[in-house]
């Protein structure tokens, strides 16, 4: 490392009020932004859950805090529940986040390798967020064709009654992947370019893989849905019939469109937050990452199959019967790296001794989930029993089991761990526990139940159940879903109040509260500007904890056996 | 500065190289998926050849050549900075952005030719495709053009950093955008 070019370039940590906050270049700072935005979009997308259940369980009454609930808005709460939770929630906390906070620190680097860049990213990604709030208060209202935006539904407003909620939604996305996309440029330079000497690939925590492989994916499928959503402003608004089969077009190509992206997305979502896991694991169990290499290449592998299971989402879409076989066997086949990788993690764990702190709670908590949801996969994943699920509930019930394992049992499994090296203070330990069993158990209260009102035969996105008699004996159960559902989200309150209060009043973190290994925790508590007093130089790879003969039974990744041996001679 | 201070041994080409061949690697799906559904439907659908006859092929050809000359000027531009000659980069920079600007006021002249000959772009999925894929690709030569009319005034100017390595960032986008048009010149007029 040549210290004194770095000595030339560094610049002071910036004192005025703007640059320090707002118009940051520090990657600490931008993850922080990020985070903010996330949850409050988090706390939104949790009010519309509440509204859609509300509505399923207790037809055309007044919703407390809301009102009456139109069946058009109805379509708009569902429209922007899928929206705001996989594209302004998911998307920034597992990779804006952790990806920003993360990969620098670990990686022994000062910044990312386009500062700037950066900033720009998370500043079009609150210009994203504006418009799609600007949604909401348009004439003909919030955008109301479902998360996946298909037309002729998305295409013409006379089906959902939407104005400009729907061109708004368009040029939100776009922007929002516009974010990401020169977001996925940093991190995969940043990675390539400034590793702390001794760093090499195979030395590099899981998580920053998981984060690069993630970006690689996201990268390589999110131009054609850029594209398709341009075709589709077009449509509405120039008259052109890409999605109009009258005008020799068909609304088949923006399924196809979509789910290219669509797929893949899951895996960008998945990826980081098994490395949140996996992360967490190793230093609550005190043992290494059970098969680091395989776990990387079976990562890879399934970032590749990504790319060619898409159709899976349109069994019954009236695409060519015979790619139902190909699309159901790549389907299959993908589980195969997946199951790799949860087998690794269930290896990590076996013969440790567990601490079950809360980040470790929330870690397992997010393993047992996720096998499940990957279970139900199974189902969905295959044509002849999927025909039979396909748009009801079990499908519901099945991505939220992998969803929100990933992206807020592994996303708070990691906002716990790392919140004193964001923030400088301890998270409350009790306040945090109970914060997760009540997670849990409220959890699996709704999603659980909702297979079999699935099963039942209850379709996605119809706003009143209790007009279809064969509905009527799910009914109750839809009611107990509903009653689990609020206890969920108020028991995120104790997330909440954790959070503002450790913010302000928590006790003050050490550099290394959980004895970790990775460069981030060789730095104080927070990092100061620029992170590290002196360039680390990397001697070991990221997971060796429990070392035999050694002195503590954790070797940072920065520790140096030989000068360690020297200084103990005479 | 900041933003290329932090390569592992202080040089300053590595990472805006690698950011831009990332940047390119996800700009070639957004153009493949064009490519692709125009290419699957024009295979199952009929009429296609028909309305690609009224295409004007004259000034495509103008087009392809002034845009081909384009990508050969920016290497001259990049040629002259490796020299340190940054005057004579500003001026086959200025000419690329020339070149660029003619390609866009052709591309307007045709667009003006066929909307009057009563081709919208609501008359039909040919002509849906071919004002999307080229109005974007329009888009991408309008970006290009600004990015090298920067560049140009700072060499003009003499503020490039002295190994000018901008240029040849701007020229692998330039290129990139030439070939797109490569792609979608013989797909739409001469198919």
């Amino acid at each position: 490392m040549n210290d004194i070019a770095q000595k030339n370039h560094a610049h002071g940590n910036p004192r005025n009020f703007w640059r320090l906050y707002v118009f940051s270049t520090d990657h600490k700072v931008i993850a922080k932004q990020y985070l903010g935005l996330a949850l409050f979009w988090a706390l939104l997308g949790g009010f519309t859950a509440y509204l859609i259940r509300w509505q399923i369980a207790h037809p055309d009454t007044e919703a407390w805090g809301w009102g009456f609930i139109e069946p058009g808005v109805y379509n708009a709460l569902v429209t922007m529940h899928g929206t705001i939770m996989v594209f302004f929630v998911a998307m920034p906390l597992l990779l804006a986040v952790f990806g920003n906070f993360l990969i620098p620190l670990m990686i022994g680097a000062r910044d990312m390798a386009f500062p700037r860049l950066n900033m720009l990213s998370v500043w079009i990604f609150a210009l994203a967020s504006i418009v799609l709030i600007t949604s909401f208060f348009v004439p003909g209202g919030a955008p109301a064709a479902g998360w996946t935006g298909y037309p002729p539904l998305s295409a013409k407003n006379e089906y959902t009654g939407g104005g400009y909620g729907v061109d708004l939604w368009l040029v939100a996305l776009a922007l929002e992947f516009a974010s990401f996309l020169l977001g996925g440029v940093n991190f995969l330079t940043t990675a390539m370019n400034l590793r702390a000497p001794g760093m090499t690939w195979l030395r590099l925590p899981v998580l920053v893989w998981m984060q690069l492989i993630a970006a690689v994916v996201f990268m390589l499928s999110v131009g054609p849905i850029i594209a398709g959503a341009v075709l589709l402003l077009m449509d509405r608004n120039l008259g052109t019939t890409f999605y109009a089969p009258a005008g020799g077009g068909d609304p088949l190509l923006w399924q196809h469109l979509f789910w290219f992206f669509g797929h893949p997305e899951v895996y960008v979502i998945l990826l980081p937050g098994f490395g949140i896991i996996l992360e967490v694991l190793a230093v609550f169990a005190r043992k290494p990452v059970f098969a680091y290499r395989p776990i990387i290449y079976a990562s890879m592998v399934a970032g590749l199959l990504s790319f060619i299971v898409w159709a899976h989402h349109q069994y019954l879409s009236g695409m060519d019967p015979r790619l139902a076989m190909p699309f159901s066997i790549t389907t299959i086949i993908i589980s195969v790296p997946f199951g790799l990788v949860v087998l690794s993690i269930i290896a990590t764990l076996w013969g440790s001794s567990m601490s079950f702190q809360t980040p470790m709670l929330f870690a397992l908590g997010s393993l047992g989930v996720f096998i499940f949801g990957g279970l139900t996969g199974i189902f969905n994943g295959s044509a002849p029993v999927d025909i039979y699920i396909h748009d009801t509930y079990f499908v519901v019930a099945h991505f939220h089991y992998t969803l929100i394992s990933n992206v807020f049992f592994a996303g708070f499994a990691g906002l716990y761990y790392w919140f004193p090296k964001m923030f400088g203070r301890m998270m409350n330990e009790a306040l945090g526990k109970i914060h997760f069993w009540l997670t849990f158990i409220f959890f699996n209260a709704v999603f659980g139940p909702m297979h079999l009102v699935g099963v039942g035969g209850m379709m996605r996105r119809i706003s009143n159940p209790t007009q279809y008699d064969f509905l009527k004996p799910v009914e109750p159960l839809n009611m107990f879903i509903t009653l689990m559902a609020i206890l969920l989200l108020v028991s995120q309150l104790a997330f909440v109040i954790n959070f503002l209060w450790s913010l302000l009043a928590g006790k003050v973190a050490t550099a290394n509260p959980w004895r970790s290994n990775t460069l981030e925790w060789t730095t104080s508590s927070p990092p100061p500007h620029e992170n590290f007093a002196a360039t680390p130089v990397v001697h070991r790879g990221a997971y060796e904890y429990s070392v035999p003969h050694a002195q503590d039974d954790w070797l940072p990744q920065d520790f140096d056996s030989d000068k360690a041996s020297k200084a103990a001679l005479p | 500065m900041v933003t290329n201070a932090r390569t592992m041994d202080g040089s300053l080409e590595p990472a805006g190289k690698a950011g831009t061949w990332w940047f390119l690697s996800s700009e070639i799906p957004t153009f493949g998926g064009l490519l692709v559904s125009y290419i699957v439907l024009r295979l199952g659908g009929s009429g296609w050849a028909e309305a690609s006859s009224h295409l004007n092929l004259n000034i495509a050809l103008a087009n392809t050549f002034l845009l081909l000359t384009s990508s050969m000027t920016i290497v001259m531009a990049h040629a002259a900075v490796q020299e340190n000659d940054h005057k004579r980069a500003a001026k086959f920079l200025a000419l690329t952005v020339l070149l660029g600007l003619s390609f866009l006021i052709m591309k307007a002249l045709e667009y003006g030719v066929e909307i009057r000959h009563g081709f919208l772009p609501g008359s039909g999925i040919f002509w849906s495709f071919y004002y999307g894929m080229t109005g974007l690709h329009a888009l991408h030569v309008f970006a290009g053009i600004i990015v090298n009319l920067v560049l140009c005034i700072q060499a003009a100017r003499g503020s490039l950093a002295p190994n000018g390595h901008r240029i040849e960032l701007a020229g692998l986008y330039w290129h990139f955008v030439d070939i797109v048009w490569i792609f979608l010149f013989p797909l739409l007029y001469l198919a």
